[in-house]
């Protein structure tokens, strides 16, 4: 605790390198998923090699990755957020599919008969009730994205990874300790705002009771952090 | 010279394919390793996860473990427990296991839960036992979902053990992180080209898994959720 006090400008500044580099990618990938996953739902036949592509990206070791990019970003951000954003993406395609499957067709129905055009069906009826499942998504790329940042470190470009090496270089549990448990308090108020996002965004489920939650939950859990 | 030549020069160079530090015997490693960890965890997480499953219990424990596991950074669990436990084989199996614990038991959990109770109350009907209903039933019906908990568990324990190379391990992180601390790129490169490929091989392998096992009414259903 004293050392994570006397050191609290350096775990400041870490932090806030760390925090861009996993957050950045989840931007990205949201901003992907969304037009993606409406594509794949509208035209049906796109889907299956969407999701192939996706489990691939899934299935490669970050670390890898960032090994790959080297020779073409060089050692910069980029060389972390790249792979990440592959990652978050094949979580989060997967599940805007999921989540705008989940709309009931009479619902969609309706909106048909009220009048709604494509665009304004799916952007005011379809992604609102989309809402929980893509939340759950977003909440396993985000605290996997916040853990897989420090594995850069074995690149120099790890945010509060630098303190796992630098512990380890000068046999120092100390910092290894402060770093990780930092890193999972960062995921969990990540988590727990994506949590609070989400009863913001969709009152009509807090009616519902928690088991509804707890499903969706499961569902984003599908999918699971590699590494 | 991009990337992929680099690899490809590498990778096909006659060296890389013999003697104690060739690519075989480090796959051969990395494989054990896997293996092992992999092992473990199943033994855990796989009864836990049918029990609870089952039973209709523990959700909220298995959704936060999920979680606990995700938020836990792998390099960071490695070199803590590196540093703690020196030179002991503990310092990478328990990392390693533990990380393969979750996506485990939360799809097999997940996948027994999703049972429909249709089909396990016909099944009790029928005078099955729930030892039954659980074999007969519920584990067939489950599959796909298990064996994607199985397939998680395996690629990230081959992500995991890569990076355990920098506490030591042998294993295909050998040639990343012997490469990058002699700043030789070539070895990088060609050893990021094996282990994409293993992950390769084992999604291909999981794929042809579940065309083996997975009965064939259920692959329909699988293949669209």
């Amino acid at each position: 605790m004293s050392w994570a006090w006397a050191n609290r400008a350096l775990l400041a500044q870490y932090t806030g390198s760390h925090l861009y580099l996993a957050l950045m990618p989840i931007l990205f990938g949201i901003i992907v998923a969304v037009p993606v996953g409406v594509l794949c739902v509208r035209f049906r036949w796109t889907w299956p090699p969407i999701l192939s592509l996706t489990s691939i990206f899934y299935a490669m070791p970050s670390l890898a990755l960032y090994l790959v990019l080297i020779d073409y970003t060089g050692l910069t951000d980029w060389t972390v957020i790249i792979p990440l954003t592959l990652f978050s993406l094949s979580v989060l395609i997967p599940n805007v599919v999921d989540g705008l499957r989940s709309v009931p067709q009479p619902v969609r129905q309706a909106a048909t008969a009220m009048g709604f055009g494509t665009l304004r069906q799916i952007v005011q009826v379809e992604l609102p009730l989309a809402v929980p499942i893509i939340i759950a998504g977003l909440r396993v790329a985000t605290v996997s994205s916040i853990s897989l940042v420090s594995v850069g470190q074995l690149i120099g470009i790890g945010g509060l990874g630098y303190f796992f090496t630098d512990g380890v270089q000068r046999d120092f549990p100390t910092e290894i300790y402060a770093a990780l448990i930092l890193i999972v308090i960062l995921a969990f108020l990540a988590d727990g705002l994506l949590v609070l996002m989400r009863r913001w965004l969709t009152p009509w489920e807090r009616a519902r009771g928690t088991r509804r939650a707890l499903s969706a939950t499961l569902r984003g859990s599908r999918a699971e952090g590699a590494t | 010279m991009s990337y992929f030549s680099i690899a490809w020069q590498w990778l096909t160079s006659a060296q890389q394919w013999h003697g104690g530090d060739g690519i075989p015997v480090r796959l051969a490693q990395h494989l054990q390793f896997t293996g092992i960890a992999l092992g473990i965890a199943v033994i855990i997480a796989l009864p836990a996860g049918l029990a609870m499953g089952h039973l209709r219990r523990g959700g909220f424990a298995v959704v936060t473990l999920a979680n606990f596991g995700r938020a836990l950074p792998t390099l960071g669990l490695l070199v803590l427990i590196f540093v703690l436990t020196p030179g002991s084989p503990a310092s990478w199996l328990v990392p390693l296991a533990f990380l393969a614990i979750p996506p485990i038991l939360v799809n097999t959990y997940e996948g027994v839960l999703g049972v429909d109770a249709d089909l396990t109350d016909a099944a009790r009907g029928m005078g099955m036992t729930e030892w039954q209903i659980l074999r007969k039933v519920e584990i067939p019906v489950a599959m796909p979902l298990i064996l994607l908990g199985l397939r998680i568990s395996a690629i990230q324990v081959v992500a995991t053990a890569t990076i355990a190379a920098y506490i030591g391990l042998g294993g295909l992180g050998r040639y990343i992180i012997d490469g990058l601390a002699r700043d030789e790129y070539n070895v990088v490169a060609g050893g990021a080209a094996v282990i994409v490929l293993l992950a390769l091989a084992i999604q291909g392998l999981f794929t042809l898994l579940r065309w083996l096992i997975v009965p064939v009414g259920l692959r329909r259903q699988a293949q669209t959720s």
